[in-house]
């Protein structure tokens, strides 16, 4: 039985309407029944109604018409014409407007009870559909980038405004700063959300291969090329193509992909058929396109494509204030992964966390935390449960002079007093003005 | 109080034929069932456009020869039945009334050209009294499939179901009270 659904029947034959009320009551639905389109019309705008059956002919306002003013009033409702005068040329025209189907009077009874059963089922559908789009649209939000700190937080203002756009982005950042998660949080806030966004790590794969993976090729091809297959650029199709280092991209591919991204357009390797597509690029790298572009590695027309609105991802060490948070998350992110009682890192292991200058940025810091969770033990990570090198690498001076190791310690006094000059003078045994000239010295400068 | 089931024979079923109905239907819905004659007017409910009866038409006659008081009659017949809207029904009731109206018409086998088959008849038509009076109990369709309450639109479905309700159409009929 089902109470939930309702069925609005407006028809101007009474014996229908009393016979319709009846049939679908002992069925269990909600039923109303209205005699012609100001009635019907009336009850629409007192309670909202799942299916309407529709006569076509009735005095007054027609059935055709009253579908149309349904449609203002509620566009979800589903109408189905029922009535005694069928023609080919009122069907089409009521599916044209978006009915959901037409029967002539009378019925089979097996045929409407299928039909109404079926009106229900797609009513759920698209209700589903409804509900999962809205869960897609709230999942990846922003909340996935930690951080509070300025430098974060340009980035988020970055991301809301160019999202809403279908600009194309280039994210810049050295490897680790997550410009991968940037790129899925401009596409998850944008109107292609509802579509994929494909990912190609253009680094990762050779020349030939990259341009197969790209554009995918017709059977028979190339060796080995046993089945037709689609490539990312199809399959990206209305949503947002993230090419990974594309700093790494080959010439000829740049060529290829220029020519797509200029005409929307290109043909499977092997194949003539010539595909349409629409997608949003966003890329990625972490290499100095501008140099690459003077050595003549990196066209310059695709440079200018792709350079359309860049986001740049500050490196950890220059947003040293958002490293407990991340940490924080990592921790807890594990811990529900592992099952495993560690709520937080000890001060002393944040301590060094926080010191350290992360070269492997936020990738490294997770992986460095991932292993912490596997040696560490209740109730908090310890700094001899961080990887040795952090300590090690922390501590010890890039090259062997002895001016090395001096900047490398004043650096660390210096962050363990967040840069309180007293303080880290006090400790390191000299006065301020010592200091100063040291900092000065080393070029040093407070993140 | 339950209230009483009447069964008005117009077909040419013996009364004996309908002994099994009589009994199933008296412990389903825990009421006493006799068999009376029935005085209905089928040409005044005949469609010669349609060549059928209109059920609503003899349900409206089943009512207007009820006695006062919350006994249930339910009129078996052999004539085609529909409501205007549909092509047939196999029966017809008021939910929570006390009037229904049954026909074996398309129960037979003879009329989907099939050689007759009596004892099959009376066991479809069982089915389909005790579902038009379980409407009349205030019963909607059920979506089990076993459940006699299951909507059937064509004889096969009918066959398919059994005679019983389901457990939760059971609780419904023992708390059955009947409209005022």
């Amino acid at each position: 039985m089902n109470t939930r659904t309702s069925i609005l029947i407006v028809d101007d034959e009474k014996v229908v309407r009393d016979s319709l009320t009846k049939w679908f009551l002992e069925d269990g639905y909600r039923v109303g029944a209205a005699e012609n389109a100001v009635e019907a019309l009336k009850q629409m705008q007192a309670q909202p109604w799942d299916i309407i059956l529709l006569d076509i002919k009735m005095p007054g306002m027609d059935g055709m018409e009253l579908q149309q003013r349904i449609r203002e009033l509620d566009p979800q409702a589903t109408i189905i014409f029922i009535t005694a005068h069928a023609s080919v040329d009122t069907a089409v025209q009521a599916l044209k407007h978006g009915a959901f189907d037409y029967v002539t009077k009378p019925v089979d009874p097996d045929y409407l009870s299928h039909l109404i059963s079926n009106a229900v089922k797609q009513r759920a559908l698209v209700a589903e559909n409804l509900k999962l789009k809205e869960q897609i649209a709230e999942f990846p939000k922003l909340d996935e980038i930690i951080g509070d700190s300025p430098a974060i937080q340009k980035v988020f203002e970055l991301i809301e405004t160019v999202a809403k756009t279908d600009t194309t982005v280039m994210i810049r950042g050295e490897s680790g700063t997550g410009k991968e998660l940037i790129a899925r949080a401009i596409h998850s806030n944008s109107e292609r959300r509802f579509f994929p966004i494909v990912t190609i790590n253009c680094g990762a794969m050779p020349e030939g291969v990259l341009e197969s993976e790209l554009f995918g090729h017709e059977k028979g091809s190339f060796t080995g090329a046993q089945y037709r297959r689609k490539g990312k650029l199809e399959m990206a199709d209305q949503g947002t193509l993230f090419l990974d280092e594309v700093g790494n991209i080959d010439m000829k591919t740049q060529m290829d992909l220029l020519r797509v991204i200029e005409s929307k357009q290109f043909s499977r390797v092997g194949g003539n058929e010539v595909i349409k597509v629409d997608f949003r690029i966003i890329c990625a790298t972490n290499k100095d396109l501008e140099k690459a572009m003077s050595e003549g590695t990196f066209r310059e027309d695709l440079y200018y494509r792709l350079n359309v609105f860049s986001i740049f991802v500050p490196p950890l060490r220059e947003r040293k204030s958002d490293i407990p948070l991340l940490a924080d998350y990592f921790v807890k992110k594990y811990g529900r992964a592992m099952a495993k009682p560690i709520a937080s890192l000890s001060p002393e292991a944040l301590d060094v966390v926080v010191r350290y200058n992360w070269p492997g940025n936020v990738r490294e810091l997770e992986n460095a935390i991932e292993r912490a969770m596997v040696v560490g033990q209740p109730p908090a990570i310890r700094p001899d449960d961080l990887p040795f090198r952090l300590s090690e690498k922390n501590n010890a001076p890039q090259t062997g002079s002895l001016a090395a190791a001096e900047k490398l310690h004043i650096i660390s006094v210096l962050e363990q007093n967040n840069w309180n000059i007293s303080r880290s003078a006090e400790i390191l045994e000299i006065d301020r003005v010592t200091l100063y000239n040291k900092i000065h010295k080393y070029g040093l400068r407070k993140p | 109080m339950r209230p009483d089931i009447h069964i008005l024979n117009g077909t040419v079923l013996r009364d004996r034929d309908l002994a099994g109905v009589i009994r199933t239907a008296g412990e389903i819905f825990d009421a006493q069932v006799m068999v009376r004659a029935t005085e209905l007017d089928l040409q005044e409910a005949y469609d010669p456009s349609r060549n059928q009866t209109n059920s609503t038409a003899l349900l409206a006659q089943v009512l207007k020869s009820a006695p006062d008081g919350p006994t249930k009659r339910i009129a078996v017949v052999d004539v085609d039945l529909f409501i205007p809207v549909l092509t047939f029904v196999f029966g017809e009731a008021q939910l929570d009334g006390t009037a229904a109206v049954v026909s074996t018409h398309r129960l037979d086998n003879r009329f989907y050209g099939m050689p007759g088959d009596a004892a099959l008849t009376v066991r479809r038509l069982e089915k389909e009294i005790v579902h038009e009076l379980g409407h009349t109990f205030g019963l909607y369709h059920c979506h089990q499939f076993e459940c006699v309450m299951r909507s059937s639109t064509y004889v096969e479905e009918i066959d398919m179901k059994r005679v019983l309700p389901c457990p939760a159409c059971s609780s419904s009929i023992a708390a059955y009270a009947p409209a005022r």
